[in-house]
């Protein structure tokens, strides 16, 4: 009802539907999940490399 | 903070050189910045109001990504542009290694440009590939950087490798600005900003979308930075070792 008044006041169709009932938070959830395991990885990386240059270093 | 043409007295000063034991880092704080802004930029990028446009629809976020890793990967060809000037007026070996890790993480994000920007024209200009002049004009860029990248496999002996593949990165550069930035501007282009449009005025950024798009470019080229300096580091390492098993033997004879 208040969607569709919306869509016929917009031309252009857009993810309204998705917005309203909050859905869009389970993507924006998922996708920085991903991030986060991405960059924790990346920074476990960097940390592991550090070690590496320390220990190459003192040998 | 960084120059992105080093000075010959100050060339490690984009990543801001630790003098004590001279490895080459990328500030922490930069690092925090680099997930903050990427962070920013995937959350903004989903929930920001975006104008409301016909064709495009919720694909304008596209922007948020697709764009900002191109962003990212000539940004990075600039600083191995640097690099490898650098290199030929210094001869600093460093610098040639810079130059070629530049290289490779700027052909990462530009492969995520052009593959993105394939998925997006599928839906949007109803084809995966158009004959669209940016288009061929970045495939053009990549593949001249790929020819770097062969280029410098195809050579063993190391000190002729950094400087003809430091001659060739000049070309490979001034290639890239011509194909993407220059020809497109010259015949229209499906492109926001070509067909003789400078690039940001007829783009469709209110200032919503702005507030996202800066902070996610800076994020994505910081994001750049922190993983070619990663590269960077394991191939020092790489090279100290190999120099160091290189030279045992002939420690060994001496006992």
């Amino acid at each position: 009802m208040a969607i569709s008044q919306i869509a016929k006041a917009q031309p252009a169709e857009m993810a309204d539907t998705m917005r309203s009932n909050g859905k869009i938070y389970v993507v924006v959830g998922v996708v920085t999940l991903i991030f986060v395991v991405l960059f924790t990885y990346l920074m476990l990386l960097d940390r592991r490399l550090s070690a590496l240059e320390k220990n190459d270093k003192t040998s | 903070m960084w120059s992105v043409f080093p000075s010959r007295s100050s060339c490690f000063h984009t990543f801001g050189a630790n003098k004590k034991n001279g490895t080459l880092k990328l500030p922490f704080a930069l690092k925090i910045a680099s997930i903050i802004l990427v962070f920013f930029a995937l959350i903004a990028g989903f929930l920001v109001d975006v104008p409301r446009l016909d064709i495009l629809n919720e694909t304008i976020r596209n922007l948020f990504f697709h764009v900002t890793s191109w962003f990212a990967m000539v940004f990075l060809f600039i600083a191995s542009f640097g690099y490898s000037i650098h290199y030929l007026n210094t001869g600093n070996a460093k610098s040639d290694l810079l130059a070629k890790i530049f290289v490779q993480t700027g052909m990462v994000f530009g492969v995520a440009g052009l593959s993105t920007g394939m998925l997006w024209a599928q839906y949007t200009w109803g084809s995966y590939w158009v004959p669209d002049p940016k288009l061929n004009g970045a495939a053009v860029a990549l593949l001249a950087y790929l020819a770097y990248v062969v280029l410098r496999n195809s050579m063993t002996d190391e000190l002729a490798r950094a400087k003809v593949s430091a001659v060739y990165n000049i070309f490979a550069f001034v290639m890239m600005v011509i194909f993407i930035f220059i020809l497109p501007r010259m015949t229209s282009s499906l492109h926001p900003g070509n067909g003789g449009n400078p690039a940001f005025s007829s783009y469709d950024l209110d200032n919503s979308m702005r507030i996202v798009f800066y902070p996610a470019t800076i994020g994505w080229i910081l994001l750049g930075l922190w993983i070619s300096e990663l590269k960077y580091r394991i191939e020092t390492l790489h090279k100290k070792d190999e120099e160091f098993s290189n030279a045992s033997p002939i420690h060994l004879d001496g006992d």
